[in-house]
């Protein structure tokens, strides 16, 4: 009895490394072929020149906001220093908000790999989702900030 | 079957596509594409424990988690406690998304609603270690209402793609 269930034991444990260093092996390239990606956008489009972008109406602005934070990539932190450098050049804090939440819910990086290993449909849907969301919520907490204050 | 193999292909389709654009980019601008490589590879040793940590979740997953449990707790019969776990879940994740999506994959391929995948993955959009950090930069009152919402939204969004997204696919 006990001899069964230790031979038992042993095949779940063999069963769980192979499908587990499969999924490993599978996901492997894709990560590393994302962070190579990372690494051209960041240094091929400067985040530097950006707050000449906007200055237009609250809307335009808070769209142009998600979308640099869509096409973004990188650790959050970079986004809350760009916010504030874009804050001290007049940029409204509806922009700067989208730009900081498109950032971290926003994966047009990323979204080669969220289809490869989430589907297609399911990477486009919830991205596209993701951008409209970044702008009224964008909306929706600067107007409640500015009524609380 | 079919299905696995192609993916696997995809993936190494996409990193060997990706070799060739940096060989592209480093015959047009080689100073930038080398600063992009020294980027990517000092991102790439930042995320090797996440990656070592993340295969060590993998056959704990494996092992001990069976596509019964992920269909009780996640699947469509999870009801409210599903959508609890996904959301703080997602809040509590930690590091690059890219093993997340792996994690994500094993989980939906035992059962998980698509649903609850959105709501995890829009609820990391909020940083719990950074929430200090977004404090010093734009107060408390606008940090606590940005989270507010944003784990809000992540609700909203998981009905959204349950109603949004094809039968054969939730």
């Amino acid at each position: 009895m006990n001899g069964n269930s230790a031979h038992a034991e042993n095949s779940r444990l063999k069963r769980a490394l192979v499908l587990s260093t499969r999924a490993y092996m599978n996901m492997l390239p894709i990560i590393v072929g994302m962070i190579l990606l990372t690494g051209l956008i960041t240094e091929f489009i400067p985040m530097d020149k950006l707050a000449s972008l906007f200055g237009n109406n609250t809307f335009l602005d808070a769209f142009t906001g998600a979308f640099i934070g869509s096409i973004s990539a990188g650790n959050p932190i970079t986004s809350y220093v760009l916010g504030g450098e874009l804050l001290a050049n007049g940029v409204s804090l509806i922009a700067v908000t989208a730009l900081i939440i498109s950032w971290v819910t926003v994966g047009s990086i990323q979204l080669p790999a969220e289809a490869l290993m989430l589907g297609k449909r399911f990477a486009i849907y919830r991205n596209l989702m993701s951008f409209i969301f970044a702008i009224v919520i964008s909306l929706l907490t600067v107007t409640t900030l500015t009524l609380l204050n | 079957m079919k299905q696995k193999t192609k993916q696997s292909r995809g993936g190494l389709w996409f990193f060997i596509i990706m070799l060739i654009i940096y060989l592209i980019t480093f015959f047009l601008n080689s100073e930038k594409t080398i600063n992009a490589a020294e980027y990517s590879s000092k991102l790439l040793l930042q995320i090797v424990p996440i990656l070592l940590l993340v295969f060590v979740l993998l056959f704990i997953i494996n092992f001990f988690v069976n596509p019964g449990w992920v269909k009780k707790h996640l699947g469509k019969e999870s009801g409210k406690k599903g959508w609890l776990i996904a959301s703080v879940g997602g809040v509590l994740s930690v590091g690059s998304i890219y093993p997340w999506y792996a994690l994500l994959k094993d989980f939906k391929d035992k059962g998980m609603r698509p649903a609850l995948i959105a709501v995890f993955l829009y609820s990391r959009g909020i940083k719990l270690p950074l929430l200090p950090l977004l404090v010093h930069y734009f107060g408390l009152g606008y940090t606590l209402l940005l989270a507010a919402y944003m784990l809000t939204f992540s609700l909203l969004g998981g009905v959204i793609m349950e109603k949004i997204l094809p039968s054969n696919e939730k």
